[in-house]
């Protein structure tokens, strides 16, 4: 069967070409990638390493949605892009530089952690958010993020909001003072993140979470607020 | 100045940092990924400390000693057992999510361990450890140098100085210095490139570095083999399938070995059915789909993407696969290495701790307890480097420069995958003379091949061709000392298995295995184990 892979490199002209590949029935992504670099086109360029889902380095676009490429069977037709909104470099490769500096700017770590002792329950509520594999998918699908670079971004609000549901994490309200600027109240709660996230995060709900906590803290939503002078919202 | 300049952010590099950030250090930390992108998110079973009732830390040791065959440094052993505890108390403080079974710690027990001793944090573990100490490393203001692909250790006057990167985006070769230098870059069980259960990039280029500057490296033939990876894509389905009552069955339905004995006991089992020309599977049907589906999610999932088999209603093929070496840069008990100023830690370095055979959940726990004393000994011993472009740096240049004029007659991707293959039959869990000797050959010829090699791809942009042909070279620099080892220790050790010598002889080969270069030859030579260190 035919697969297409959008190239790209700046100094190439035209920059960007789509190279259609024919590959074997059957294979992961990842396999396809790798057979058509060693056999057949050396200049294809990609990230890899676990080849099981863990590693998030191989995150692309197939027909516009994001995977990762070692848990995607190919099928007829698929058209692969690098990850989108973040800076491709070349080919299938992106910077993720950029998108990792939200973290540090979130605060996105322990600030203040006690000795508490934990329970199952108190485990079950960070579970989830702990299993984000840094793949930038969901930032790649942010529709804020593309319009505003400065947001803070999915998985940086779900790290916030993973310490702040930390029963250890003493200082929840440091936690939310950092995520109010360019961060939860610029979320259109879209849940695009939420729908591409391999390992079933849920980046959107996180982010509504810290919201509540924000309330509990006296912020408010600047988007509600305009009409607050008249008592009525709509 | 740099005070501590770390390669690899796996487990054992970023502990490293953050212990140097405590002690108010300025940390530079060099990957060829970005960090988080280590091998060590992969660990999935747990990491070892003897915190439960029913265990003792004397036991730990006892466990670890059995298994490492009197390879092991008692004093080694006991250190890492007896800071086990503390270590992953610090790991819960600064935020790792283990699991509790009620308010306790959960442990769970793997191969070896005679007491649950393993904490987890569901299969993610070595991740979710790994994602703790990076929030924490962006907390401290570790400094960050991603995507640059290590070259060379530079000395001066016999010291280390800093080290040479490729910029793995611009294909520029930069210098960086600092007062001592750490190696954490893993093992390289990716040698045998599809027969392993390792990442893509665990080819043990930072052993080879440290060789060409001149230190010692040692045991390397120790290579463990996991029994139960998937046949085709050899990715790893943890002990817990086994544990839980797993059966192992060969094509003709029959049952060959009993599934709860050692990993190198059942590797072998399995070898020899596949050797037949028989295949064997990994039977968990009768666990049923809700078991499944809680305990080996990950697992399921792979094995219907990469197999084309759910566990839940057929026998997955499985096959033995490399999994972690045992073997690497030798350092004493300080993880100084034989050069002064540089140091190595983790996977990439031979403490001593697992000996001739690794137990599962010891090498996370060596990560985080001998990372963090190998940055405080760094710190210690550092010394201020002369500012200028070191004669290493431009060498390294012109190298980089030469491998684009190579003449690429002959396809190095085609041999790498022709030496993985012949490593896994003739050095893989069965050994013997006359099959080593030939990969030995093998890859002598592919070394002098190296110059009719090279890269199809001109480009200088994020050159991945170029990153891979780097590897390869590394990896035949290593695997020739890999191969001398296994010749020349004619005996069998934990996971080095000798069909020729069947048995362990402690008279002759009680004894570490150290490799060196001279002027570019590689020596071979035995270190005696003097004291009764294995009682
Ligand atoms: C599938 C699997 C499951 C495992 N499960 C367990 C388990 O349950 N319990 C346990 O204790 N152990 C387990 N292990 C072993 C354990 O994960 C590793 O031994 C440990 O994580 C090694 O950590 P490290 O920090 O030494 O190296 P790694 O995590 O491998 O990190 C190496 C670092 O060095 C960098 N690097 C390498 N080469 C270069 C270069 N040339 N230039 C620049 N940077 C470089 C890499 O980018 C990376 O950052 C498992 C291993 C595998 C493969
Ligand atoms: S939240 Fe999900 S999509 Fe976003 S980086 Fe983490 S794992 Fe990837
Ligand atoms: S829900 Fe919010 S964070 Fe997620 S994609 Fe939509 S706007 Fe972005």
């Amino acid at each position: 069967m035919k697969i297409k892979v959008r190239r790209f490199h700046p100094r190439f002209d035209p920059p960007s070409i789509d190279m259609e590949y024919e590959v074997p029935d059957g294979l992961v992504l990842l396999e396809a990638l790798d057979l058509i670099k060693s056999q057949r086109d050396r200049s294809l360029t990609y990230r890899s390493m676990c080849r099981s889902g863990v590693c998030g380095s191989c995150a692309v676009r197939v027909n516009g949605k994001e995977v990762l490429a070692c848990e995607y069977k190919v099928q007829h037709g698929d058209y692969v892009e690098p990850l989108s909104v973040v800076d491709v470099i070349r080919d299938l490769v992106t910077d993720k530089s950029k998108a990792l500096t939200t973290l540090a700017r979130a605060k996105a770590y322990p600030l203040d952690m006690a000795q508490v002792q934990m329970s199952e329950e108190d485990i079950k509520l960070i579970e989830r958010q702990s299993d984000c594999i840094l793949c930038t998918s969901c930032y790649s699908s942010c529709p804020v993020y593309e319009e505003k670079p400065a947001f803070l971004g999915p998985f940086a609000l779900t790290r916030v909001y993973r310490y702040v549901a930390d029963k250890r994490e003493q200082a929840k309200k440091e936690h939310i003072d950092e995520v109010i600027e360019d961060g939860i109240w610029d979320c259109t709660l879209c849940g695009n993140c939420t729908e591409v996230c391999p390992q079933g995060i849920d980046p959107k709900n996180d982010i509504l979470m810290l919201q509540s906590w924000a309330a509990k803290f006296g912020h408010f939503n600047p988007n509600m607020s305009s009409f607050g002078s008249f008592g009525l919202e709509f | 100045m740099i005070d501590l300049l770390i390669v690899g952010s796996g487990g054992a590099g970023l502990s490293a940092a953050l212990r140097a950030k405590e002690l108010g250090a300025r940390v530079v930390v060099v990957g060829k990924h970005y960090p988080t992108e280590a091998q060590t998110s992969m660990a999935q079973g747990g990491i070892n400390a003897a915190i439960d009732p029913e265990d003792s830390v004397a036991q730990h040791i006892a466990d670890t000693l059995a298994s490492a065959h009197g390879l092991a440094d008692r004093e080694v052993v006991e250190l890492v057992c007896q800071e086990a505890p503390e270590a992953i108390e610090w790991l819960d403080r600064i935020g790792t999510p283990f699991d509790r079974e009620g308010e306790r710690l959960a442990q769970r027990r793997l191969g070896g361990a005679k007491a649950p001793r393993a904490c987890y944090a569901q299969d993610y573990t070595g991740l979710k450890i790994l994602h703790t100490l990076y929030d924490n490393a962006l907390k401290m203001g570790v400094e960050f140098v991603d995507e640059h692909f290590l070259l060379n250790i530079i000395l001066h006057e016999g010291r280390a100085v800093g080290a040479t990167f490729l910029d793995i985006r611009t294909t520029q070769v930069r210098q960086i210095l600092a007062r001592s230098v750490l190696l954490a870059t893993g093992g390289y069980a990716k040698i045998y490139g599809k027969y392993s259960t390792n990442g893509f990039g665990s080819y043990g280029e930072g052993l080879a570095a440290a060789m060409r500057a001149g230190a010692k490296l040692s045991d390397l033939e120790f290579i463990q083999f996991h029994p139960t990876a998937l046949a085709q894509s050899s990715i790893l389905i943890s002990e817990a399938a086994r544990g839980a009552g797993g059966k192992l069955i060969n094509s003709q339905q029959e049952r060959f070995c009993d599934e709860l004995a050692t990993r190198d006991l059942l590797a072998r089992a399995i070898y020899e059915e596949l050797e037949k020309g028989l295949e064997v599977f990994l039977d968990i049907t009768h666990l049923g789909e809700e078991f499944i589906e809680k305990n080996l999610p990950q697992e399921r999932k792979l094995a219907i993407l990469y197999e084309g088999v759910d566990p839940v209603c057929k026998p997955v093929p499985i096959k033995p696969a490399a999994h972690y070496t045992m073997g690497g840069i030798d350092v004493d008990r300080d993880l100084q290495t034989s050069i002064e100023g540089l140091y190595a830690v983790g996977e990439c370095s031979n403490a001593k701790l697992h000996g001739a055979n690794r137990l599962g959940g010891n090498s996370l726990l060596e990560v985080v307890v001998l990372g963090k004393r190998a940055a405080q000994k760094a710190l210690d011993g550092g010394m201020e480097p002369q500012e200028s472009e070191y004669e290493r740096t431009r060498m390294d240049r012109q190298f980089i420069h030469t491998l684009f004029g190579l003449p690429n007659k002959i396809d190095f991707m085609e041999r790498r995958e022709f030496l993985s293959k012949i490593m896994y039959r003739n050095c893989g869990v069965v050994r013997e003379e006359a099959g080593l000797k030939g990969v030995l050959s093998v890859i002598r010829q592919h070394q002098r091949e190296l110059a009719f090699m090279g890269i199809k791809d001109r480009s200088q942009l994020y050159n991945s061709e170029l990153v891979q042909f780097l590897e390869y070279g590394n990896l035949l620099e290593l695997s020739e000392a890999v191969l001398v080892g296994a010749i020349q220790r004619k005996e069998s050790r934990g996971a080095h298995f000798r069909k020729d010598f069947p048995n362990t002889d402690d008279r002759n080969y009680l004894a570490h295995t150290l490799f060196w270069k001279e002027d570019g030859v590689l020596c071979a030579d035995f270190l005696p184990i003097k004291d009764n260190q294995i009682k």
